[in-house]
């Protein structure tokens, strides 16, 4: 334990050493990933001024929701990008590197990958969450904040989980995927009211690729949006994380025995 | 020297039917997108029958066609470019007997032909059994649509390409490349038709180039623009492709002089 939090500290080291040869490059990230998120935001604006209300909820409520989308993915995004995993460490090799040495394959690769301007995402996303809070008039407890911290770890592992399964397809087909941006289109979906959606959409959001669980659900307990036992299902979150953080890490660990490394 | 270029569209036409498989689960993600997207818009809708302009069975032909024809003209240009002039490898392309950039684009609508066959005629017919697209039903509308879906090709490639050279003026353009993404979804009506812009940003996106991307041939496609106001149109996407060749130019002259190879 105190191993692998010894790396992580280097590796933190190592990252802000390299990132100070290029400070400018940090904040033009950091805007450009704020600009990304954004334009979920632009979206919920524009289409506000055509309607009151969207699906029974009103547009504070829908930001809200979209602030509170933003913490755990911001978090999320911080400690895994290996959105280039299949070219950097299958195609080109690096995984022959990173399988010789003796910490966790993927702890490894994690910290290799750090990316923390995304935190800023998740920064933006609270402010936004603040404003509309208050906005709302809803009441603050303390018990709210300690539900935030459990909804973000739970929602945070639920991210890990899925895209780890995403990634570890890599070593079961060689060839680029091309799926995880199509994911990142689909993840969207889980930051606006899920009794908009039919059936099929609404179960595979909650249960196959439970992105309503990022967005929608943890933040309808806090708006107490009773309906349809969204705020009930809310408390299962942190379950549903380990579940799909589970299943993400077994279905990696198999792809790792399947590696070969390239010929080149 | 023509038919070397019509063999570099085939060259990549085949590189890309190599990894086909990844396209049919790619087809089931893009449809349930859609899909997403369509109950959204039913949503938004609510009681309401036109909005900026669009039935709901329109917009749910303008959504679907839209995010097909996206597959068909978004390639990765801007970043090929901007990465083999940050490796140097744009050095031994100059001195070849081609035109670089008519190269790069070639490549491109090798790609975008091959996703137009295997990915958007597929996805579209799916999509059309599953939701209620109202496909036009004269045969002028189709052969205008396609006529006008490659100037949306050639559009949005010019503007990559315009990106990407930028990767000769500064170090490192990442953040350049990710906001031109966000700008040209926004803008070229993907996300949001122009028409449900505020009245301030709809009249600035008339005078640019990103709604002849997208918004110009989806609205044809839906029949809302019709008869000589669709030739119009046309007209708009033509003078576009005309006036964005100049910067190309201008900054691949200045370029040619600034070449600047980091590391090797």
């Amino acid at each position: 334990m105190m191993f692998y939090w010894s790396l992580c500290v280097e590796y933190m080291k190592n990252y802000a050493k390299t990132r100070l040869t290029y400070r400018a490059d940090f904040w033009i990230e950091v805007l450009s990933d704020i600009l990304f998120q954004g334009l979920n935001l632009i979206f919920i604006l524009i289409v506000f001024q055509h309607t009151p209300s969207l699906g029974g909820w009103s547009e504070a409520e829908v930001v809200f929701v979209y602030g509170f989308f933003m913490i755990p993915y911001g978090v999320f995004g911080t400690f895994f990008n290996l959105w280039s995993f299949s070219e950097r460490y299958i195609v080109k090799g690096e995984m022959d590197r990173i399988l010789t040495r003796p910490a966790y394959n993927l702890y490894q690769i994690v910290l290799e990958n750090i990316d923390p301007p995304s935190i800023f995402g998740s920064i933006f996303g609270a402010v936004i969450m603040i404003i509309s809070w208050s906005q709302l008039g809803l009441p603050f407890e303390a018990l709210d904040a300690l539900m935030l911290v459990v909804f973000t770890v739970g929602a945070v592992m639920i991210y890990a989980g899925l895209y780890t399964a995403l990634t570890a397809i890599s070593f079961y087909s060689d060839a680029p995927t091309g799926i995880l941006p199509l994911m990142w289109n689909i993840q969207n979906y889980g930051r606006y009211p899920i009794n908009i959606y039919n059936k099929t959409i609404r179960f595979l959001l909650t249960w196959l690729l439970p992105f309503a669980f990022v967005g929608v659900i943890p933040a309808s307990y806090f708006l107490d949006r009773h309906e349809e036992g969204l705020t009930t299902l809310a408390l299962f979150t942190p379950v549903v994380g380990i579940v799909v953080l589970v299943i993400g890490i077994t279905i990696w660990n198999h792809g790792v025995k399947r590696y070969r490394g390239a010929g080149s | 020297m023509n038919s070397a270029y019509l063999d570099l569209i085939r060259i990549r036409f085949l590189m890309m039917l190599a990894y086909r498989v990844n396209y049919y689960s790619g087809i089931i993600i893009y449809a349930i997108n859609i899909g997403a997207y369509y109950f959204l818009w039913e949503a938004i809708f609510g009681e309401q029958t036109v909005m900026g302009g669009f039935t709901l069975a329109q917009m749910t032909t303008y959504v679907a066609v839209s995010w097909m024809a996206r597959a068909f003209y978004f390639n990765n240009l801007d970043r090929e470019i901007a990465s083999e002039i940050r490796d140097g490898s744009v050095a031994i392309q100059f001195i070849r007997p081609y035109s670089y950039l008519l190269v790069k684009m070639m490549q491109g609508f090798g790609e975008g032909i091959f996703r137009l066959l295997l990915f958007m005629v597929p996805g579209l017919i799916i999509v059309c059994l599953l939701f209620p697209v109202t496909l036009p039903t004269e045969p002028g509308v189709w052969v205008l649509y396609f006529v006008m879906l490659v100037f949306s090709f050639l559009i949005n490639s010019q503007i990559n390409i315009l990106t990407g050279l930028f990767a000769f003026f500064v170090e490192n353009n990442e953040g350049m490349l990710r906001m031109k993404r966000v700008l040209v979804d926004l803008f070229s009506g993907v996300v949001v038709p122009i028409s449900f812009f505020p009245g301030w940003l709809a009249v600035t996106m008339k005078w640019l180039p990103f709604q002849a991307i997208t918004y110009l041939p989806s609205s044809v496609f839906t029949g809302r623009t019709a008869g000589d106001e669709a030739l119009r149109v046309l007209g708009v996407q033509v003078i576009w492709f005309l006036v964005l060749i100049i910067p190309i130019l201008l900054v691949w002259r200045q370029a040619r002089y600034r070449l600047f190879v980091q590391g090797g």
